[in-house]
């Protein structure tokens, strides 16, 4: 379990004061000359060392994908912040931006100092009214104490923007992100060029998620081992962990990475509700993520690779429990209208395939089918998967792939019991 | 520097910075499609040109990914590609599903049945039977002016239609609302596309969502005979396949030709089709105590034969309308030399161009394709956008790849680029040839500079001077600059004039131009008056002439007439004419003319028998090498020779008197510039739409 002394965010719960004066005492803007000062290099080279995977969802290195940004290059370079944070079940960024907003801003300056680049766009949900009235207050609070804006006392220029979305979940993808910051119509673009050649107006731009960006300065001050240190070889570091569904206390909490789902369920969320042995199934990473049903869960640890070997993934950490009152079908089936709905239309396989795959599942909650259709949706969720533009495709389809894959036998069952049940009303 | 890739087993060099279809496509390999398109920006977004990449575990959009991404192996080898391999059978035929799952099954009543790229792509990549067994989607029709006909249930979004719009045409008032399935194409308002160039969307469109309204249920497309031909609405000569059912143009489509029109044509060369069965002159007419009244043959020649041997040659005068061919010109002409009348005049615009000074002193000298090489225009006088729709689209394509100025001297107009309005009247002219404008130092600098002159400058009665002055700049201009570039251009409106000009069809030695003739007519100096197809001048001002109609339609000229000769359009003959930048371009015989109607040269050829004085050939073949001796431009086919820079500069050097109105547009309705589009009920209805600039309304709204 992580100890008090190696949290990063402090004031997740907002018992204390969110402004600049309230993070100033937790230790943000301590001495952030000092992480300025090791040069861009430098930090680089402590974020690769402590091997911080992005947050967002794919769990890229973060210090990789900044190394891709071009050193010499007339083009302006640009930080966009991703805080479109839309993914069902996760809650974890505008944790960070009502409460500790100053951890952000901070980690915008030093990233954006690393990659050269002297603007910041933070893109934020739609729906986040108050988060982004905070995070508003917080930059206003910076660039007032001279800490960010031109001339600032930490010597690089540094001007950052909060933009607010219409609240499309396909505005959480960077490049429909990028079309959106550019006024456009939000859908993703083709890749390559990615971003980190040609991003926001044609310059290079690195996209990062909010959690990824605010843990930066406390791993500058506290060093790449000491992050490294915690968590799991290659899974290292702690991570907001959202963990909503049939459990006793609903909560968002920082853990180490690769803690056990059983641990941290009880230990911070009060268990499943009705206890370990209610558990059905648990969808590990966001609504994306395939759920995994309790057999898989009993030893599972919350890490990216240890979820990857089960065909599931991390994602953002948000966990969604589901006790034995769960209608699995239905649950993936709301999963399902969710993308269809979201798709944004752009490719043929995810925005005909979205809703061919929700169409059957809403009769497969029903019984409403025939057994050769398991197999058919599986198939239509295969051909949707990997053949589309961005990631919406995979996300859409992996949902329905970890139902047919984990509860097939329930499906069957339900096709069968209403099968039996017009049997017997025709007697 | 090239690139190694073996593409199905077969390795191949290709160019580097291509695209992965491109080169399946140098290597022989249909790669099915439906978004992309190659005079269009890549979306990417239909799935169906997925093909292996090895070592790649995804397929991958071939149309959007770039040889230049694929590095080549860690060994070194080049990359493979495999587009047959059963995992790209597998995409294709899953992308295939699900283009099908909400497109309807209304084929048989579908008027793109027959030539609907999904139709086929189906038949070669699709799987047998559906496995979709829940409702299909149903999509509203939309209202996209009188040409679009919309089913846009049957739309599969590959927004080739959006992007045409916006990159083409330019005008950005079609767009995708709505997200998923539920996304649709759409004008926003429901309105009809202002836009001279908008239905070229139904040609890109590779399924019916968007079909062509005036030829609805009208015939198939096996049905059709297709013959190659060259579009004459205005002087671009734009490449055009004319289909025919039996002896009637059921439509009109484009043709790729590159240099000239690329894929594209304007909506009047297409929907012009119905104008060509309307107001037709299939009988010759005598008019007899004030009326016109049906003549044979017989009775109307020997009736024009009589007024031209018997009236004094400076009282005989003819005029060539915009429509007709080199070959009825060269014959008309060598009729009327024969017999000494040098009043023949081609410019019925009243042009003030003078073929005397070289052929460079009216070409679009730079040619249409080096648009694209051009870095500073200079609009004088000119709306491309109405006087030639698609050469404007041409430097609409320059202009969005950026580095060129373009600057506008004439009537403010919506061109669809950015253009520097530097002012109206000539006295703007007179300063950027002073170097007193900041344009001047733009031309200096320009390594490929144009002036392109209209009509609308050169058609003032101090039209010479005007040229001569728009000479001088383009010659400043290319002053020191590369020797094979001609910067002087002008911007015609007749597809007849280039040919006129280089068949020397203009007064002779003392012979009267237009305006000439027509004030001789007006005072009772010129007794007979030959219309070769001349339409556009007053004819209410022809005084007491005797004027002989030779055309194919009942319009301002058969009016007027005292004699009509009924003759054939330009689908009805096979006829040369020379586009603006100097090819000479043929039509080819489609269909026959109707009733007693003739192709023209043959009724010339009739007339100077009549009148004892044959013309020396007997067909086609002859004429034409007579033609082609008279003026050798017009043999070289299909090509263009660059003028000679001496006619420049010889037009440069002249002066004259510059009178400071302002300059206007020559074409006051871009869908009535000609008798077969007034003839038109397809014009019309468009002519209506643009004055008002909104749907007609039905009789009980």
């Amino acid at each position: 379990m992580l100890a008090d002394k190696d949290r990063i965010f402090t004031n997740l719960y907002g018992f204390h004061d969110w402004r600049l004066a309230g993070a100033r005492s937790r230790g943000a803007w301590d001495n952030t000359k000092a992480l300025i000062d090791l040069g861009q290099d430098g930090i680089i080279n402590e974020v690769k060392a402590s091997g911080l995977r992005g947050r967002g969802g794919a769990g890229f290195p973060t210090g990789l994908k900044w190394s891709f940004m071009p050193k010499n290059d007339p083009r302006p370079s640009y930080l966009v912040v991703n805080a479109d944070e839309s993914e069902p079940g996760s809650c974890k960024d505008r944790e960070i931006m009502r409460h500790d907003p100053h951890l952000l801003v901070e980690g915008c300056l030093v990233a954006s100092f690393a990659m050269r680049a002297h603007a910041c766009y933070i893109y934020v949900r739609g729906e986040f009214i108050r988060e982004r009235e905070h995070l508003q207050a917080a930059i206003d609070e910076a660039y007032a104490a001279k800490l960010i804006g031109k001339d600032n006392i930490h010597g690089w220029d540094f001007d950052c923007y909060v933009h607010h979305g219409a609240g499309a979940y396909i505005c959480g993808e960077e490049t429909a992100l990028l079309e959106s910051l550019e006024g456009k119509k939000g859908q993703p673009r083709l890749k390559p060029p990615f971003p980190a050649n040609s991003g926001l107006y044609g310059a290079p731009t690195t996209v990062n998620n909010v959690e990824s960006i605010a843990v930066v300065p406390t791993i500058l001050r506290r060093g790449a081992t000491w992050f490294s240190a915690l968590g799991k070889p290659n899974n290292t570091g702690t991570k907001l962990f959202q963990i909503s569904g049939h459990v006793e206390r609903p909560c968002v909490v920082e853990e180490e990475m690769g803690i056990p789902l059983r641990e941290l369920l009880e230990k911070h969320a009060g268990g499943v509700r009705g206890g370990w042995d209610n558990l059905l199934a648990v969808i590990p990473g966001g609504s994306s993520m395939p759920c995994l049903p309790k057999e898989m869960c009993d030893d599972l640890t919350m890490d990216f690779d240890s979820l990857s070997k089960l065909k599931s993934g991390l994602g953002t950490a948000a966990i969604i429990v589901m006790d034995k009152s769960t209608d699995i079908i239905a649950a993936i089936r709301r999963i399902a209208y969710f993308y269809k709905h979201e798709s944004c239309g752009q490719c043929t396989p995810c925005r005909e395939g979205t809703g061919w795959m929700w169409r059957v599942l809403e009769r497969m909650e029903r019984g409403d089918a025939e057994l050769e259709e398991i197999d058919l949706l599986f198939d239509v969720s295969k051909q949707v998967e990997g053949h589309t533009i961005c990631a919406l495709g995979d996300a859409a389809a992996w949902p329905v792939q970890g139902l047919l894959r984990n509860f097939r036998p329930v499906i069957e069952q339900r096709i069968k019991d209403r099968k039996r049940g017009l049997a017997v009303a025709a007697e | 520097m090239a690139k190694k890739l073996i593409i199905d087993g077969t390795e191949i060099e290709v160019e580097d910075g291509i695209t992965l279809l491109q080169a399946c496509e140098q290597a022989g390999i249909e790669v099915p499609r439906f978004c992309y398109h190659e005079r269009l920006s890549i979306a990417g977004n239909c799935r169906m040109c997925l093909v292996e990449v090895v070592g790649m575990p995804k397929p991958q959009a071939s149309c959007a990914l770039g040889v230049n991404d694929l590095p080549p192996n860690r060994d070194g080898t080049p990359k493979v590609i495999n587009t047959r391999s059963p995992m790209v059978k597998k995409a294709r035929e899953g992308v295939m599903e699900f283009l099908l799952i909400n497109h309807p099954l209304d084929c048989p009543i579908c008027d793109q049945g027959g030539e609907c790229d999904l139709q086929d792509q189906a038949m070669a990549f699709g799987k047998g039977g559906t496995r979709y067994v829940e409702n299909k989607r149903a999509v509203d029709e939309k209202y996209l002016g009188p040409l679009i006909k919309t089913m846009m249930t049957r739309c599969i979004q590959c927004t080739r239609c959006v992007r045409f719009m916006t990159e083409v045409a330019g005008v950005e008032e079609l767009g995708a609302i709505g997200r998923g399935e539920d996304m649709e194409i759409t004008t926003y308002l429901e309105q009809g596309m202002m836009s001279e160039l908008s239905a070229n969307v139904v040609d890109l469109c590779p399924v019916g969502a968007l079909t062509h309204r005036p030829w609805a249920f009208n015939a198939r497309p096996w049905e059709m005979r297709k013959t190659e031909s060259i579009d004459v609405m205005d002087a671009l000569g734009a490449a055009i396949r004319v289909d025919t059912r039996g002896r009637e143009v059921m439509r009109i489509l484009p043709r790729n030709n590159d240099a000239v029109n690329e894929e594209w044509i304007t909506d009047k060369t297409r929907h012009v089709a119905d104008g060509l069965r309307t107001q037709r002159l299939d009988h010759a007419y005598v008019r007899r105590n004030g009326r016109l009244e049906p003549a044979t043959w017989t009775e109307a020649l020997d009736l024009v034969a009589k007024k031209l041997t018997g009236t004094a040659p400076e009282r005989i005068g003819a005029i060539a309308g915009d429509l007709c061919g080199a070959e009825e010109m060269f014959a008309l002409k060598s009729l009327l030399a024969a017999r000494g009348v040098a009043n023949l005049d081609c410019r019925q615009d009243g042009a003030k161009l003078d073929p005397a000074l070289g052929r460079a002193s009216y070409l679009f000298n730079s040619a249409i394709e080096s648009i694209e090489k051009a870095d500073a225009i200079l609009l004088v006088g000119t709306n491309p956008r109405l006087e030639s729709a698609v050469l404007n689209g041409r430097i609409r394509k320059r202009w969005r790849h950026g580095g060129v100025s373009i600057g506008l001297v004439g009537a403010p107009a919506d061109l669809t680029y950015g253009a520097d309005h530097l002012g109206t009247s000539p006295d703007t002219l007179i300063e950027i040839a002073e170097g007193k404008s900041a344009f001047s130092g733009i031309l200096r600098q320009a390594q490929h500079p144009m002036v392109i002159v209209g009509m609308g400058a050169a058609a003032r009665p101090d039209g010479a001077a005007v040229l001569a002055l728009a000479a001088r700049i383009a010659r400043d201009a290319m002053a020191g600059k590369d020797a094979g570039w001609n910067a002087f251009n002008v911007l015609h409106t007749a597809a007849s004039r280039v040919g006129g000009l280089d068949l020397g069809f203009v007064p002779g030695k003392g012979g009267l131009d237009v305006p000439g003739m027509m004030a001789a007519a007006n005072e009772g100096r010129l007794d007979v008056l030959y219309l070769l197809g001349a339409d556009e001048i007053d004819m209410n001002r022809l005084g007491k002439a005797f004027v002989i109609y030779q055309g194919s339609h009942g319009d301002a000229g058969a009016h007027r007439a005292d004699v009509i000769l009924p003759g054939a359009t330009y689908t009805e003959k096979d006829a040369t004419y020379v586009n603006l930048e100097g090819r000479a371009q043929m039509t080819a015989k489609a269909a026959f003319a109707p009733g007693e109607a003739r192709e023209d040269w043959t009724i010339l050829r009739q007339l100077s028998a009549v009148m004892g004085a044959t013309l020396p050939f007997d067909d086609m073949r002859q004429l034409r090498a007579q033609m082609f001796k008279a003026a050798p431009t017009l043999a070289a086919l299909d090509s263009v020779s660059p003028a000679a820079a001496s006619g420049v500069e010889r037009l440069a050097e002249r002066t004259g008197k510059i009178e400071d109105t302002p300059f206007t547009s020559p074409i006051r309705d871009f869908y009535m510039t000609n008798p077969i589009a007034r003839a038109s009920a397809v014009m019309a209805e468009l002519s209506i739409i643009k004055a008002g600039s909104g749907r007609i309304r039905a009789a009980a709204e």
